[in-house]
């Protein structure tokens, strides 16, 4: 699966699952003003696989966090499903994350007390799941990213890339609408990032999920399906 | 949708010194705050077992105790003509006269004088009191200048022993007994002939009348007829009441001063608990902005970290209670400012206690943990995730 900058596909009369339109984000500090998105206009169809790249400060992350909902836009609309996220409450917003967004992070943010098991089950405690129900998606999760015979070991007895397969298994256990990875491989090295980017790209080709993905490396962004560039808060490709 | 509880206690185990260090802190202080309360407990406990529930005790009207009480032999003749007193098996009437003084004697274990109540009493006393026996020697004769104490004068006070003599009153006085009143207030008096002790100390009046009631039920009756009879000046309680009162002052001074003491304390062991929490907050902001990110609410954080302090408090108030249950087996020996007479009595430790001291913990971890826990529930995702 290559990617250079791709337009979006053609919509063909689908509707957008992320549509985002007029969204800008700026922070003030004192009397100063910091422009960090401006009246950006994106939509990510179902399925799309999204690679975000630019330089630091560029505001990819902080788009990311929009469209995930765990930042608020200072104007404009971001539709998730046809919700407007931004209008939600915050624990309206908590409520929509569990059910709708699955996160893969850099430094994959497992809790260290809890086991592999423990730490994929976590979001499903939101849920009114079963415990047997609970159980086994761990357990087809954790077979997924293939970890069953690690999943009594705690974060710190799993290398890198391990725990970024836990981190992986979290995020899909609720089956989420899309899933949202900020630099997945930044803290990798060579090799076990190729098979985080595999497992990404196996997601999205076997399962049908809706990537989008924050990455630096040019190699990363190339398992996407599209390219979008951003600089100074602004799309350029 | 609450944060799992296994995630919450896994976090103070993982912590284990600084849980330990702080859970020790408030150790300490439940550890005084339940032991003063089982002082006042076990006096008042003490007190209120060495009185019967059927007996009634006289005094004069406005004493508090039989020491500043003192009832004439005409008055004595009208309460012993009642006739709801009991009757025995062997047909005595269940009546006794008693004059109750106090000496000073030497305490064992410091030589340092403490008083201690003589009792003058007769034939019907030990029918009145079922749970005095003697344990070693035998009962003093009527008519005699001998006596017996109780187990803790026997334990307590130097000259006691068996067959030594203790001089007061002008005489000698022989012991010839020791009896166990089963942990009662009775096991810190000396017990002799009535008769012999009103001569002994030229006294004309006894101090009190205690009999039992044929009906319990008739209390109010007795009590009705004695308060109200114009030719006497007296006040009826039943026996359990009139000890009870005699613990009133000591027990709430040794419960107001220990709970006092043990707030002080606790304000340096809710500022432990506050700093641990507020370092565990800190320590652990990625994983808040993560369990945030991941769905859960404020609400569920908030409840976290409440819950972990919480749990701190509870592993405090149990290792303090574990600690002061172990105070039960010491008996200690003071004055009650009521009767000024020693009384010796141990720790008791009682359900409501144990309640009192868990809830006296849990609210130190509550306090100690709210202001933390708020800083966590507060902290913007984006903010805390920035801290990985």
């Amino acid at each position: 699966m290559s990617a250079a900058a791709q337009p979006a596909p053609a919509a063909e009369g689908r509707q957008p699952l992320v549509a985002i339109h007029g969204l800008s984000k700026y922070y003030v500090r004192g009397d100063q003003v910091i422009p960090v998105l401006v009246d950006l206009d994106l939509d990510v169809y179902a399925g799309e696989y999204v690679a975000l790249m630019g330089p630091s400060g560029s505001g990819k992350s902080t788009l990311l966090n929009l469209i995930a909902g765990i930042d608020k836009p200072s104007s404009g609309e971001i539709r998730v499903t046809g919700v407007d996220i931004a209008a939600l409450s915050d624990s309206e917003l908590a409520l929509w994350r569990s059910m709708h967004v699955g996160f893969i992070f850099q430094f994959y943010n497992l809790m260290p007390v809890l086991t592999a098991f423990g730490n994929v089950e976590l979001p499903l405690q939101l849920t009114t799941l079963s415990r047997a129900e609970r159980r086994e998606r761990v357990a087809t999760a954790l077979e997924l990213v293939g970890l069953t015979d690690r999943a009594t070991h705690l974060p710190n007895e799993l290398s890198g890339g391990q725990q970024q397969r836990v981190a992986i298994a979290r995020a899909l256990i609720t089956d989420p609408t899309l899933i949202v990875a900020d630099e997945p491989t930044g803290d990798l090295d060579r090799v076990t990032a190729q098979e985080i980017l595999g497992l990404l790209a196996r997601l999205n080709d076997e399962l049908g999920k809706t990537i989008i993905m924050v990455t630096h490396d040019p190699k990363a962004a190339e398992t996407a399906h599209r390219l979008i560039h951003l600089e100074k808060g602004v799309l350029v490709g | 949708m609450a944060i799992p509880l296994g995630y919450i206690a896994r976090n103070l185990l993982a912590r284990r010194l600084t849980t330990a260090l702080t859970a020790g802190g408030m150790a300490l202080v439940v550890y005084v705050f339940a032991s003063v309360l089982m002082l006042a407990a076990g006096l008042r406990q003490t007190l209120v077992s060495t009185g019967q529930d059927d007996n009634v005790v006289v005094i004069r009207r406005g004493s508090q105790t039989e020491v500043q009480s003192g009832i004439d032999r005409s008055q004595t003749g009208i309460i012993e003509s009642l006739p709801d007193i009991a009757v025995a098996a062997d047909g005595m009437r269940l009546v006794s006269k008693e004059p109750v003084v106090l000496i000073s004697l030497p305490k064992r274990a410091t030589g340092k004088p403490a008083n201690v109540v003589i009792r003058g009493v007769t034939a019907a006393s030990l029918d009145l009191r079922p749970q005095v026996r003697l344990v070693e020697g035998r009962m003093f004769r009527p008519g005699t200048s001998e006596v017996v104490v109780g187990r803790s004068i026997a334990t307590g006070f130097r000259g006691t022993d068996l067959g030594e003599t203790l001089r007061f009153a002008s005489r000698d006085w022989t012991i010839v007994g020791v009896f166990d009143a089963g942990h009662t207030g009775f096991d810190s008096e000396i017990w002799g002939d009535a008769e012999q002790m009103l001569q002994a100390f030229r006294r004309p009046v006894f101090s009190s009348v205690i009999f039992r009631l044929a009906d319990p039920d008739r209390f109010d009756a007795v009590k009705a007829t004695l308060e109200n009879d114009p030719r006497l000046t007296l006040e009826v309680k039943r026996e359990r009441q009139f000890y009870a009162d005699q613990s009133q002052a000591l027990a709430k001074f040794i419960s107001t001063l220990g709970t006092g003491i043990s707030i002080i304390f606790s304000i340096g062991a809710v500022i432990g608990a506050a700093i641990t929490m507020y370092a565990s907050v800190a320590s652990r902001t990625a994983e808040i902005g993560t369990l945030r990110a991941l769905g859960f609410s404020r609400g569920a954080i908030l409840l976290a970290f409440l819950i972990e302090a919480l749990l701190l408090g509870l592993i405090g108030g149990i290792a303090g209670l574990v600690g002061a249950s172990a105070m039960q087996a010491l008996t200690i020996s003071t004055t009650n400012f009521q009767t000024f007479a020693e009384i010796a009595f141990s720790f008791t430790l009682t359900p409501g206690i144990v309640v009192a001291s868990l809830a006296f913990a849990l609210a130190m971890g509550f306090i100690g943990g709210f202001l933390p826990a708020a800083r966590a529930a507060r902290m913007k995702i984006v903010d805390a995730l920035r801290a990985a």
